[in-house]
Order: C-alpha cells, then structure tokens, then sequence
C-alpha cells in the first residue's frame, strides 16, 4: 500500500461499538479507586474560584445582567468546570493511558478498536465534566445561589460540553510527543476561553470583533445554555447552542479517531 | 487449567486442519527500506512455532501484522481462516497476546487486571462476567493463585510476566502470541513459562512466539524460522535446523593471537573471532588430533548447537 492510501485509511468513518462501554467502565473503576484525591482536584479548584470571587467580587459588583454575581459567575462556572475537568482527562489522564502506561495496546490486542477506545474516552470525559459540573452545581444550589428547578437540565447539556471538549483533547493527546506539549493546550486554548467566554462577565461587555470571535468557542455556548437555566432566565437559541456543542463533539471524535489510529495503527 | 479446558474453544473438524497463519508475499514498508521483506509463512494448527531473529529483524511487526494492528504494504495475509486485517476484531476474539511491554493496568489489582481485560471480549449476555473460578484456574496456572487480591506494583517482574500470560488467556485463545516472553527473566521463571507454554502447546493451543534466545527456541518450539533484515532465511524443526545447517561438532580454541594452523582448515571449518578459533567439524576426532601438536591449548569440545545455525546464517555483526 502507497503511503497516502495509507494515511487516508486513518480518516475512514469511525464505527464505534458497544466495547466503547468497557473502556468507559475501566476508566470509571479506576476513578472510583482513587475517589477522594480526584474530586480534590477537579472540583476543588473552580469551587476555590466560586467562593474566592463570588463572595469577594460579588461585594464590589453586587449584580451582573440583573443577578447577584454569586449566583452569575456560580452559573457560569459550572460550564467551566464541565470543560476543565474534561479537558485535564482527556489531556493528561488519557495520555498517560496511551503512551507511558501502554493501556491502549493492551486493549487493542482484543476486539476492542480505536474507535472504541476513543468513544470510551469521550464518554469518560463527559462524565467527569458531568460530576464536576454537577457537584459546583449543587454547592451553588446549597448557597442559594440556583433559582430553579430547570438547573437540573445543567445535568445532561454537561454530558454535551464534556463531549464537546473531550474530542480536542483526545486529538491533541494522539498529537502529542511528551506531556511538556500540555501546557501550550491549556495556555493557548483552554485558559482563553476560561477567561473570555463569559464566565466572569456577559459577553457583550467585550469588543464587538472579539465578541464575534468569541462565539466560535464552545464555551461561550455552554455558558449561554447553562446561565439562564441556572438563574431562571429564558434561554435564546437553545439549539444554536446545543448544535455548536454537539459540532465540537462530532468533529473531536472524528478527528482523534483518526489521530489515534496514526499513532497505533501502522 | 486443565488442557481439555483450552481444547473446548477449538471449533469444527475443518478449523482443525487449516493452517492457524497462511502469509503470502507478505510486506511491511516504512518509507523506502521494507521492514519485512516477501516473508512466506504457513503456521499449521497446534504446536509452537517460533519465530527468532536478532533485533530489528522484523519480527514484531510480522505479530503486529499477524494482530492486524498493522497494514500490510503487500501480499496477503489469512490468520484462523480469515483475512487480515479485514476480519480484526473477529480474529483478535480468538487470539491472545502477550506483548514485549509490560501493559498491565497498573491501579488495579491482580484479579481486577483479569476482569477489565476480559470486559474486552464480547461475551454471550449468558455470563456477562467471567466466573471467579475461571480466572482463579488462569492464576493457577501461572503460580499466581494467592496473589490475587496484591496490586500490580507489588509484583516483580516474574509474577507481572505470568500475569500476563494469564491475562491472555482469558479469552481462552486457540492462537497465543507470545513476543520475546522471558526476555529479562530468572531461570525459575523461564522454566516455569517454558513448561506451561508446552503444556497448552499440547493442549491443543497453536503458540507462537519470537524470541532471541537459542534454548528457548531449541526446547520449547516444534518448528523455527529464522528470520533477519524482514526475510525468512530458513524453516525446520530445531534438531534439523542444526543437523542441515552446520557440521555436528565444534571444537572452540583459545588461541590468542596465533592464526589458526592451515591443516585444520583441512578438518574442519575455522572461524578465528577474538582470539578463539571456532572449528566447525564431522571429524572432531581428526581436530583434536592435530591440537595434540601445539601443547598449552586450552579448547572445549561440544556439539553443535541451534546459536551456531544461527550466526552462521545472521553473521556475527552486532546489531543495535
């Protein structure tokens, strides 16, 4: 086979099986084993952000497009965390499944396939920006900070943004020579949009190119869908939100499919 | 584990007779310089086959080929009856692996390893969960029963290896793929694996490994390719490999830096490396006689062996 055939082989359609719940479900009884020091991590950061500058800022700011900044930036920091402890797996943990700790090749050597361990990944991703997002949710629910019962719909569209970021992440992962590349994804992508995407403040507050820049991110999307729902606002566009989503989703798991397949199968 | 356990998964009077691995013209290329080069290899069901070769000969990547985990460049490629790497995931259903890396899932324990790794095969939903039972025989089987519940850092390398072994059972495979399985490995262990690679060999069980060790390759194979620079040089049976290849004696001499005298070379054939001359003979009685005339020669007389085919046919060259 020519080398161009070759390495479009690797871009063939992904056909993910059932298998892909195996991967998930390795992934899940590893986290459960080391519980406690996980939820330190990936919720004890953005509950820090929460507290630390809701209740600081919040004095100063008093309210923000009409909520308290508590409950404001709460909102919005449960779509950031959805997306940060996404990101940290598919960065850092799956990376250290792939390359230093050889799991892919274990489970490549069974029916298992790429496609299956990606889409494992992805779910595995979805669900811890799910159990993070979640568990800001509640703190945010627990200090009045959540208007409605509609917050509850936080739950799934948090399985979406974990998806959304977890293809990226995969693909970089696949890309990736050492774990010193990590820190240009998290400098370069992933804290941008942290920062810009209206975690901390509306949008519209920013310059008008940047606002239009901005709305290509998906953050900026899953801030959108979660804010109202979480302060008990109408939503706008619910599916304009949910389709750019679920793009970011589709589009990372083609492309990671195929960015794992060229470094496992050749 | 009982043989007739590893028997059962065998299927119908057909499956038996066809050959395990059916290689054709078989090519793997990255960039110019092909890695393995028109390789013909025809592996027959049962029994252990294996594959030697120095490092960088191409062995590997025949398995990875053989796993379909790697495109052929050229030739054709049948593993159980179908083609590869088309029929992957039904074919790896049916092998197991025992890769050169340690992969075992370090945060889990010895049993824990053994039930996510079988999660990875389809199960009929009749037993979604393989049976405690069963795994437990799999860690009889490598001496590993009482260490079940340990984590896998605990273990040395040995037991990590066993485990292995174990774990590629779980499928219980009619093709095991073993590539290099006791390189790094104390004698107690080798033999250990050694004797329960036969044991399935003769279970019924076709195992297949690569090694470069020559007593591995001389005990444990029923048939040997030698393989080097991606061809296959030469196939037989270990104990005809040495009777066809070389002469049955050799007679090594330490002789410093004296140049061997021209009437050995009349008996026998005079490899001088490093101050020893290897004489490859049939009449090691006629050499020793000659020696007799240069007294203070220390020499060492022993039959050929499987290393001797080997260098004589890879070169003595190092390979790094």
């Amino acid at each position: 086979m020519r080398p161009e055939t070759q390495s479009l082989r690797h871009w063939r359609l992904p056909a993910p099986r059932l298998l892909a719940f195996a991967v998930w479900r390795r992934n899940a009884l590893v986290w459960r084993r080391l519980m406690l020091s996980n939820l330190v991590m990936h919720f004890g950061e953005p509950l820090l952000y929460l507290l630390g500058l809701g209740y600081g800022l919040g004095r100063f700011i008093g309210e923000m497009n009409g909520v308290g900044y508590f409950a404001f930036l709460a909102s919005g920091m449960v779509a950031a965390s959805g997306m940060m402890s996404s990101s940290y797996e598919g960065i850092y943990s799956a990376y250290t499944r792939m390359v230093p700790q050889k799991t892919y090749d274990g489970m490549l050597a069974t029916p298992v396939e790429v496609d299956d361990v990606v889409a494992g990944e992805m779910l595995w991703c979805a669900t811890k920006s799910c159990i993070s997002g979640t568990a800001i949710l509640l703190v945010a629910a627990l200090l009045g900070a959540v208007a409605t019962a509609h917050a509850l719909l936080c739950v799934p569209i948090l399985l979406l943004v974990g998806l959304a970021f977890a293809g990226p992440a995969l693909a970089v992962s696949a890309l990736s020579p050492s774990y010193d590349f990590f820190s240009y994804y998290f400098t370069l992508v992933i804290t941008p949009m942290f920062i810009l995407c209206g975690v901390f403040y509306p949008i519209d507050s920013l310059p008008e190119i940047a606002q239009s820049a901005v709305l290509a991110l998906p953050l900026t999307h899953a801030v959108a869908l979660m804010r109202p729902l979480a302060t008990g606002a109408p939503v706008e566009h619910p599916l304009t939100h949910l389709a750019v989503l679920a793009g970011f989703a589709a589009a990372g798991f083609y492309a990671a499919v195929a960015l794992v397949r060229r470094r496992f199968i050749v | 584990m009982s043989s007739g356990r590893m028997r059962a998964t065998l299927a119908g009077e057909t499956a038996l007779t066809e050959d395990v691995i059916d290689a054709r013209r078989l090519v793997k290329q990255f960039g110019a310089a092909p890695v393995v080069d028109h390789v013909d290899l025809r592996i027959p069901r049962g029994g252990c086959f294996g594959l030697l070769g120095p490092n960088g000969a191409g062995k590997t990547t025949t398995l990875r080929m053989i796993l379909g985990l790697s495109p052929p460049s050229g030739g054709s490629l049948t593993v159980l009856g179908e083609p590869m790497p088309a029929a992957g995931r039904r074919v790896r259903a049916r092998i197991g692996v025992v890769s050169q890396d340690d992969n075992l899932d370090p945060d889990f324990t010895v049993m824990e390893n053994l039930r996510a790794y079988a999660s990875y095969f389809p199960r009929p939903a009749a037993h979604r969960r393989p049976p405690r039972p069963f795994l437990l025989s799999l860690l009889e089987f490598v001496a590993l029963a009482d260490r079940a519940e340990s984590r896998i850092q605990d273990l040395s390398g040995g037991m990590r290896r066993r485990l292995a072994i174990a774990r590629s059972l779980v499928n219980e495979p009619e093709l095991l793929i073993l590539d290099e399985p006791t390189t790094g490995l104390d004698p107690q262990v080798r033999h250990l694996i050694w004797s329960r690679l036969r044991e399935l060999a003769e279970g019924g069980t076709t195992v297949l490994l690569t090694t470069h060790y020559m007593e591995e390759a001389e005990r444990l194979c029923d048939r040997l390719a030698i393989i080097d620079h991606g061809r296959i040089l030469i196939e037989d049976a270990p104990r005809a490999l040495v009777a066809g290849e070389v002469e049955p004696s050799v007679v090594e001499v330490r002789a410093g830096s004296r140049p061997p005298p021209p009437e050995l070379s009349r008996q026998a054939r005079v490899e001088a490396i490093d101050g020893v001359w290897h004489c490859h003979t049939s009449v090691p009685e006629a050499v020793l006689a000659s020696l007799q005339q240069y007294p203070g020669l220390e020499y060492l007389h022993r039959p050929a062996n499987l290393e001797d085919v080997f260098l004589r046919l890879t070169g003595r060259e190092l390979r790094d």
